[in-house]
Formats: structure tokens, C-alpha cells, sequence
């Protein structure tokens, strides 16, 4: 049996796309985020997490900078482009039809 | 805007890549303390929450690692990265690493020189507008096709009249034109130096045809185009320069040629120097006939240059033209008129006496490249050898397979890289002064370094890097190599399989060494014995000099005569001179003329077998001059002249191929010597003498020039025996000419021998080039054989330590390591004989009366690789066999 929270293949992108499509967050935060959002069922790895930034932001769907915490501290945060938003959108849609179509064989049988 | 993002990353992680790193420390380090504050705040103290938190973020460095992986530019600085170890491990050991790069330079540089002059000569289009479409056009006589010796060749130059024929009846070309080469005597309209000029006849549309736009002034009209029409001449741009010192105003003004004013309607463009850069002007194609010679369908002396339609292959484009070509052959039956017209490309016409030596060159440098990469590959085998622990441990600590490859293939790189760089700068003086020596190499002017050589050179630099590294990269890393870690140090055998290795290296370093200087040795001897040929008369002593009566002075034949004859009784009579004589061309000096004759009482079966011999216009006192013996009848004496000429010697070979077992003095042969078929008697056969040292003897007739037929006797070559050194005859003799006609040019003062050195000096310079190579490769090659010998003494101190304190000899030591080394040389000089003999076979067409087996070049050559791989043993061994068995094995 996997452990409970490994990621789906290729979903980390689309979960870090939503999860700051409102606002800008820090990596810490959009580690946070995804865990509470997911009712603590989705642990993001720091070894997963930042590579992953750093591929999204090498593409250009992210944009990094560097601006002030609650706590006054500096920090990284990250944000949509508009062709992150346009990428959101697509991953977003694959998945549903990746899920619909996983449904349909698991109620199916 | 996705693209614009993209770029902005790549710049930022480019040029500000060491403030980006910091940043993602920055940005790791405030999600542990975030992490640790949330611990605190779970209640833990500060040190557990600090290593719990350490504990969930896992190893930062790989982690950072793997966020860095994302990054643009990786690869980049993998490589540089790489390429630092390169220089610090090359920097360690300064010997190897400029004795690699120095190696390496010596083999690009001269690859790259040679590859810019096949560039410029073989490869670049001509520089004619759409040159591709540009054709020229001979003659073809279907007999040459069968025998080539026959004197004929398989293009043969086109006849005026043929030519108009074909421009006028045949439309399949969009434009055909003629050329020409002419000589003239310049003369200034007030006291300048007269000057012989090489001059060519061009038809009127020649330079649209090629698509050559005038510098300065217009191109010739049909109208100049004729026979008897205005006379015009076209300058080239060195004249321009030199004689008229660049002023435009010479346009439209006279200048004399032959002391007939011609006006100058235009200059060429400067890079314009077709057929050949000795061409200094240029008239209408029509001026340089009479109206007599215009009209002879058998009078071949022009090239035909032709421009293809759009669309239509040369192979249709000239069937109309070979059609009425053969209408002509039928028309002409008497007379050497060839059966059919034939086509090549215009750049295989130019470069057609370069292209093989061009070849041969390239391959032989290309050779000496792949030695010179040989023997860094063997360098940097042996230094493998010293680092194997080194790479046992970056293996066993994780580096990949593939990273040590590439790191190991950085060090050849960057010693190939600095080689290739030092390469071109000696590549580019190297060029300059090729290209300055290499006479009458075509297109010489187009010889310079550009896009194509630098990206040919930096291609080759990598090239030679992968070739020289890989096999040394791949050998050191791969199954075993932890097995050094295990090696105690006391180990006694050095591994063999790297010692097989660097033997196979070197054997076939010697079998390419062995194949260059066979070839080298096969052209040289070529070279020689084209300088030592015998031309069949006497050499030594001997300079010439010609020149050239114009016809209007000199307008009757007893001018004519009245010149040469008090020519020669003047230098008759200076001291010093043995003999002197007058000929038309002096043997060695090229094909001049022939003429195509009959034999009444020998009718020829068929046109097809049409007699044809080389014609020299001589003085009675010729052959004893140049003491060419007389073997039957009698030489000419001063009775055969005016009219009473009809009476000719002919050559040894003459006699032997049209008079087989017979004599010939006394028959008649029906020749057109002058301008009609006339009967001659022979009266004299003469020893044999050449035309070209490369070609084979042709039969010769010698005609009187005390004649005095105006055209056919007015120029000749003065030839001057002495008793003293030749060259210090000249002036004075020239001082003679200039008595008798102050307005007189000379040309081509050269000694007998500087004849032939001037027609053989492009073979000169090929055989010395290969020479060169293959004298480079067999130092190399000692170098290698020295290099790897050392290395396995050294390898082999503790065994033969052993063996002597066990009893051996030093004798049996010495002999033992010098067939430990000339071993790999035996079997690569097998090797190199077989591909010697291979590439003899393959350049036998250059290598003129040479045998490709001639047993001495083999001897001397196999002789010369024995003493110098000898020479490199016997070090190494000698210092094996002084071994201290006592130090020896004491030492770690």
C-alpha cells in the first residue's frame, strides 16, 4: 500500500498553480495551504516543492519576488503569470478529465 | 508574452547566477525557520525543533541541487565546471600540455591552410554571375576517345570559323562566346619602356555571357567585332594601375600595340582575371585573326564559354551544336575537323590541372592530422594510467560513468581547442605564403580565411578532440577500474591490457606514417625525375629569350629575314657565346603549334586517322646549336629560304611512326605549314626532343624560318649556348636587339633548366609539401614510439629488477625492451606497405614515368621508419637495461 500522501503523477504543478492563483504566497505558505485545503491528506515535501517552483518559474507560468511576511520577514513569493493562469486552466481541465475517466472505470466495475 | 518571461529568466540566470544562488539559500533557510517556529510553537524546545525540523527537511544541499537542476543554463555550468579541472589538471603537467597543444596546432594549421586553398580553388563558386549555368564547349574527335596518344586531347580547342558557325545556326545556349589568348608588344605613344603583354581576344558578348559588369567604360559592340572594324581594347584593371597609373582619362585615348594605335573603350573590374591572371588586355575576338585564319575550320586556339538556358541541361544544349558539327567534320573531310562538340562544367575547366595535387595534399595533411591525433590519444592514455586510482575513487564515491567520460574528453578538448586556435594563426601565415608560392595555381586571388574555414577549423578542432579522447576516456573508466583500489602498490605487472591499448594506438600511428612517406617518396622521386629528364639536347649553358617582329615594320619577308640574320651573326660574334640559334618554341616550353598532314605515297585508310606532328620554325644552324643529333639525310642549310622553302626535317618519332622500316628522306608530305596545302620533301631526321618533361615524345617537324612567311616566321626564341655562366649573357644580348630595334620588347629570359622548372614547378611544390607532411608524421611517430616505450620501462622497473638480480644479462634486458617496442612498428609498417602500395595505385596519374612500386622509394622509405624507430627504442632501453636491481626493488 503507497503511502497516503503521495501526490498523483503531475498534479503538484496544478496544485501549486491554484494555490496561488488568488494571492502571492511563499513557499512555506503554499506548503501550508495545500495540507489544510486537503484536510491534511496532501503533504507537499520540501524536495518536491521547490524544484517544482523553480521548473514552474523557469517556464515563465510563475513570477518570483521578494517582499516583506506578516512576521516583517523577507521572503520568496510567488505569483501567476498570464500564461500561468492560461496553463491553470488547461491543467485544471485534464484533470477533471482524468478523474471522471478514473471514476468511470473504478464505479464501472 | 509566455516567450518574454522565458528570456527574462534565462538572462537572469545567466549573468546574475551567483546572486540567484544566495536567493534560494535565503529562500530554504526561511522555510526551515518557519518550520522550526511551528515546532517551538508545538511546544518542543528550541534544539529538538531544530533537528526535527532538519530531520522533515531532509539533506538542504541535495535539495538545493535539485532546485538548481531547473535552472537554465545547467549544462553551461556543468561545462565550465569541467572545463576549470581541465586546465588545473593541464596546468599540473605544463610538459604534456604543450607538448599536446604545440602537436595538435602543427596538425590543424597545416589541415586548415590546405583546406582554404581546396576551398577557394575547388569548392567556391566561380565568381560569375549564376555560375552554375556556365558551360564550356570543344571540339571532339571520336578517335581520341579510343587512343589518347595519339597527341590529341579529349576537349580540343574550338576553331574560329566553327565557332561562328555555332553561335550563328544554334540557339540552344541562352549566349556562347570565344576566347583567346594572344600575345602583343607594348609601346607608349612617346619614349616608355616597350613590354611583351599577354593579351586575350574575347567575342563581343564573352563578358555578358559570364555576367561581368565593366569597371569603368563599356564592353566591345558586334560591330568591333569583326574583322576589319575599329580597333578596341578593353583593359584589365593591373594595367590599368600599373602602365596607366589609374587615371580615368585613358578612356577613349590610344595606346600601340605592335605599333598599331588601339583606343581604350573600357577597364575590367579588379577581381576579373580569367582565363588567367596574366591577361592584361583584352580585344575584340574577330581583331585577333586574319581574315584568312577567320575562316578555317581547322585552326583550333579559342575556349568557348557557354551560358545554359533556364531549365535545359547541358547534355540537350549541345546536341544541335554536336549535330552541326558533324555537317561541318563532312563539309571539311580533308581536314582536321573533329566529329561532334562536347561540354563540361567551367569549374572543373579551371581548376583541372590543381584538382588532383589539391586532393593528394588534402588527403596526405588529413593523414598527418589523424598521426598528431594518435599521438595525444597515446598521451593521454599513459596519463590515465597515472590517474586510475583517482578515477576508481570519483567512481566509487558516484560519479557516473558518463561524467567521467565527459571530463576526461573536456582535457582533449581544451588541448584541441588551444591547438586549433594556435593552429589558425599558423594556418593563416602558412596560406599567405602557399598561395604566394604555388605558381600558376588558378583562382589564387580568391584565397582568404572565411566563414567556411573558421567553422571548417573549429569543426576539426572538435573533430580531434573526440577522436583523441575518446578511446583514452573510455579505456580509463571502464569494468576494472575499481580494481586499481584494490591494487596493492606492490604490484608487480603494470596492466596489460593499457600497454595493448597504446601498442594498437601506435601501430596505427606507423602504418599512416609509413603511407605518407611512401607517397611522399613516390612523388619526389616523380619530381626528380621530371628535373633530370632528359629533353634530348643539350641543357647546360643554354638561355633563351623571345620576341616577337610586329607585321606592320616588319611587313615583307626580307625584313623579316634581314632581322634574324643580323640578330644572329651580332650574337654570334659576342664573346663568351659557343652558339646561337632561332626556333620557334625551345624544348620544354609547351605544345606551341602542330599541323595535320598527308603522305602521298601513303594515303591513310580514313580521316580517322589523321597524322598530325608538332611544327617548329627553325635556323639552319638550330641542331648544332642545341646539338641535336642528325641521324640521316642533312640539317637546312642557308639555301632553303624566300620562296625556296618547301623542304622540312622531321623528328626520330616522326620518322618511326610514319616511315616504319623505312626511309623517309626524299618523300613528300602534303602540309598546310602557311596558309595552303603545299607539298614538303623531307631532307633530314633528327634525335627526338620534348615538349613537356610530363608528356611523351610527339613527333616533330622543323620548317625554315629563313622563309620569312609573314605570321608564321616573325616570332621566334632566341637560343644562346655559352661557355660561361648564361644569365650573365643576357644583357649584352638584349643590348644587341635593342641595336637593331630600340622599340623591340624581349620576354621570358630564362636558361634552359628554368624552363623546365617553371613548367614543373607545381609538381615541385606538391612532392615537397607531401615530403614535408610525412617527414613531420615520422617525427611524430618517433615521439610516440619514444613516449610509450618510456612508459612501459617505467612500468616494468620491479620486474626487470627482479629479472637482473634473478641473473638476466643486460644484454637480454636491452634486447627484450627493444622488441618489446619495435614489435607494434614491424606489424604497422606490413600494414603501411600494403596502403603505400594503395595509394601509389591511386595518384599514379601525377606521378609522371614513376612506377607506384619503385623498390628504391620503398627501400628508402622503409629504411628511414626502421632507423628512426630504432632511434627512439634504443633510449628507453638502454636506460631499462642500467637498472639497479637493489634501487629497483626497494623502491614504493
Amino acid at each position: 500500500m503507497g503511502k497516503p500522501n503521495d501526490l498523483v503523477q503531475g498534479t503538484l504543478d496544478l496544485l501549486i498553480l491554484k494555490t496561488i492563483s488568488l494571492e502571492p504566497k511563499h513557499g512555506w505558505a503554499i506548503a501550508k495551504r495545500i495540507q489544510q485545503i486537503s484536510k491534511e491528506v496532501l503533504q507537499v515535501q520540501q524536495g518536491s516543492l521547490y524544484p517544482a517552483l523553480h521548473r514552474l518559474e523557469q517556464q515563465g507560468w510563475v513570477r518570483a519576488k521578494w517582499s516583506e511576511t506578516e512576521g516583517g520577514r523577507q521572503a520568496k513569493f510567488y505569483s501567476l503569470t498570464a500564461a500561468g493562469r492560461t496553463q491553470l486552466e488547461r491543467e485544471k481541465e485534464s484533470w477533471s478529465r482524468l478523474s471522471t475517466a478514473i471514476n468511470l472505470v473504478v464505479d464501472g466495475v | 508574452m509566455r516567450w518574454m518571461e522565458r528570456f527574462r529568466m534565462a538572462t537572469l540566470m545567466l549573468f546574475r547566477r551567483k546572486k540567484e544562488t544566495e536567493r534560494l539559500n535565503d529562500e530554504l533557510q526561511f522555510h526551515l525557520q518557519q518550520q522550526i517556529a511551528e515546532n517551538m510553537a508545538r511546544g518542543l524546545s528550541a534544539d529538538e525543533a531544530r533537528s526535527a525540523a532538519l530531520r522533515t527537511f531532509g539533506n538542504p544541499t541535495l535539495l538545493r541541487d535539485e532546485a538548481r537542476a531547473h535552472w537554465s543554463w545547467g549544462w553551461l555550468e556543468k561545462f565550465a565546471r569541467d572545463m576549470r579541472y581541465g586546465v588545473r589538471t593541464l596546468r599540473r603537467s605544463r610538459g604534456f600540455a604543450f607538448i599536446a597543444i604545440l602537436v595538435m596546432a602543427l596538425g590543424i594549421g597545416a589541415t586548415a591552410s590546405l583546406f582554404t586553398i581546396v576551398n577557394a580553388v575547388l569548392l567556391k563558386p566561380l565568381p560569375f554571375h549564376d555560375p552554375d549555368k556556365l558551360v564550356m564547349v570543344y571540339e571532339h574527335f571520336r578517335s581520341t576517345t579510343y587512343n589518347n596518344d595519339s597527341g590529341g586531347f579529349s576537349y580540343n580547342w574550338v576553331s574560329p570559323a566553327d565557332f561562328n558557325e555555332w553561335r550563328q545556326q544554334t540557339h540552344s545556349f541562352q549566349g556562347m562566346a570565344a576566347v583567346r589568348e594572344y600575345g602583343f608588344n607594348l609601346t607608349g605613344e612617346h619614349a616608355e619602356l616597350p613590354e611583351v603583354v599577354t593579351a586575350a581576344g574575347g567575342s563581343w558578348n564573352l563578358f555578358s555571357v559570364l555576367g561581368v559588369p565593366m569597371a569603368m567604360g563599356r564592353s566591345f559592340t558586334p560591330q568591333e567585332d569583326q574583322l576589319e572594324a575599329n580597333h578596341v581594347v578593353i583593359l584589365t584593371w593591373s594595367l590599368y594601375q600599373r602602365r596607366f597609373a589609374g587615371d580615368p582619362s585613358i578612356l577613349g585615348k590610344q595606346i600601340r600595340l605592335d605599333s598599331t594605335p588601339y583606343t581604350v573603350v573600357g577597364v575590367l573590374p579588379r577581381w576579373f582575371t580569367y582565363p588567367e591572371a596574366t591577361v592584361q588586355l583584352w580585344l575584340p575576338y574577330a581583331q585577333t585573326f586574319t581574315p584568312e585564319e577567320y575562316a578555317r575550320h581547322d585552326n583550333h586556339q579559342s575556349r568557348v564559354v557557354a551560358r545554359l538556358r533556364p531549365g535545359v541541361s547541358a547534355a540537350a544544349a549541345i546536341k544541335p551544336v554536336s549535330a552541326l558539327q558533324y555537317q561541318m567534320h563532312l563539309a571539311n573531310a580533308s581536314e582536321p575537323v573533329a566529329e561532334e562538340a562536347v561540354t563540361r562544367p567551367m569549374i572543373d575547366d579551371v581548376v583541372q590541372d590543381v584538382k588532383t595535387p589539391l586532393i593528394v595534399l588534402l588527403c596526405a595533411v588529413m593523414c598527418m592530422l589523424l598521426i598528431a591525433c594518435l599521438n595525444v590519444s597515446n598521451l593521454l592514455v599513459a596519463r590515465g594510467a597515472a590517474r586510475r586510482k583517482e578515477v576508481a575513487v570519483r567512481g566509487a564515491l558516484g560519479g557516473s560513468r558518463g561524467t567521467l567520460i565527459l571530463e576526461q574528453m573536456t582535457e582533449s578538448l581544451l588541448i584541441c581547442m588551444a591547438g586549433g586556435g594556435l593552429g589558425l594563426l599558423l594556418s593563416a601565415l602558412a596560406t599567405k605564403w602557399l598561395a604566394n608560392h604555388w605558381r600558376d595555381l588558378p583562382r589564387a586571388e580568391s584565397i582568404h580565411v572565411d566563414g567556411t574555414v573558421l567553422a571548417f577549423s573549429i569543426g576539426l578542432s572538435l573533430l580531434t578532440a573526440v577522436i583523441a579522447g575518446l578511446v583514452p576516456a573510455i579505456s580509463s573508466t571502464g569494468k576494472g577500474v575499481f580494481a586499481a583500489l584494490q591494487d596493492s602498490s606492490r604490484s608487480v605487472g603494470g596492466s596489460t591490457s593499457r600497454a595493448m591499448l597504446r601498442k594498437a594506438l601506435l601501430t596505427a600511428e606507423i602504418t599512416l606514417t609509413v603511407v605518407l612517406l611512401i607517397s611522399a617518396g613516390l612523388l619526389f622521386k616523380a619530381f626528380l625525375h621530371l628535373r633530370t629528364v632528359d629533353l634530348g639536347c643539350v641543357t647546360d649553358h643554354v638561355l633563351t629569350m623571345k620576341y616577337s617582329l610586329p607585321e606592320k615594320q616588319y611587313d615583307t619577308k626580307e625584313k623579316i629575314i634581314a632581322f634574324h640574320e643580323s640578330l644572329l651573326e651580332r650574337v654570334r660574334s659576342l664573346p663568351g657565346v659557343r652558339a646561337a640559334a632561332l626556333v620557334s618554341a625551345a624544348p620544354g616550353d609547351g605544345w606551341d603549334g602542330d599541323r595535320v598532314f598527308t603522305i602521298p605515297s601513303r594515303p591513310s585508310s580514313s580521316f580517322q586517322l589523321q597524322n598530325d606532328a608538332l611544327a617548329r620554325t627553325i635556323d639552319p644552324g638550330y641542331f648544332s646549336a642545341m646539338q641535336i643529333p642528325l641521324i640521316r639525310g642533312r640539317f637546312f642549310t642557308n639555301q632553303e629560304r624566300l620562296d625556296h622553302y618547301h623542304y622540312i626535317v622531321v623528328s626520330k618519332k616522326f620518322a618511326d611512326q610514319f616511315f616504319p622500316n623505312a626511309n623517309p628522306i626524299g618523300e613528300d608530305i602534303q602540309v598546310n605549314w602557311t596558309s595552303k596545302q603545299e607539298s614538303y620533301q623531307i631532307i633530314g631526321v633528327v634525335g627526338d626532343t620534348l615538349w613537356d618533361v610530363t608528356q611523351p615524345i610527339k613527333a616533330t617537324m622543323y620548317f625554315p624560318i629563313l622563309s620569312g612567311v609573314p605570321m608564321i616566321t616573325n616570332y621566334a626564341t632566341l637560343v644562346v649556348r655559352t661557355a660561361g655562366d648564361p644569365l650573365a649573357i643576357s644583357v649584352p644580348v638584349q643590348k644587341q636587339i635593342a641595336a637593331l630595334d630600340p622599340l623591340l620588347p624581349v620576354s621570358d629570359v630564362l636558361t634552359l633548366p628554368q624552363i623546365v622548372g617553371r613548367n614543373t614547378a607545381s609538381e615541385n611544390f606538391s612532392a615537397t609539401l607531401v615530403l614535408a607532411f610525412a617527414v613531420l608524421s615520422l617525427v611524430l611517430a618517433a615521439i610516440g614510439l619514444y613516449g610509450v616505450l618510456s612508459y612501459l620501462v617505467t612500468q616494468r622497473v620491479k620486474e626487470i629488477g627482479i629479472r637482473i638480480a634473478l641473473g638476466a644479462q643486460r644484454g637480454q634486458v636491452l634486447r627484450l625492451v627493444l622488441l618489446d617496442g619495435l614489435k607494434p612498428v614491424l606489424v604497422g609498417l606490413v600494414l603501411g606497405l600494403a596502403g603505400g602500395v594503395a595509394a601509389g595505385m591511386l595518384i599514379r596519374s601525377i606521378l609522371y614515368g614513376t612506377s607506384p612500386f619503385d623498390p628504391l622509394v620503398f627501400a628508402v622509405m622503409i629504411g628511414s621508419l626502421l632507423l628512426t624507430a630504432i632511434a627512439a627504442c634504443v633510449v628507453p632501453a638502454i636506460r631499462a637495461s642500467k637498472i639497479e636491481p637493489m634501487e629497483a626493488l626497494r623502491s614504493e
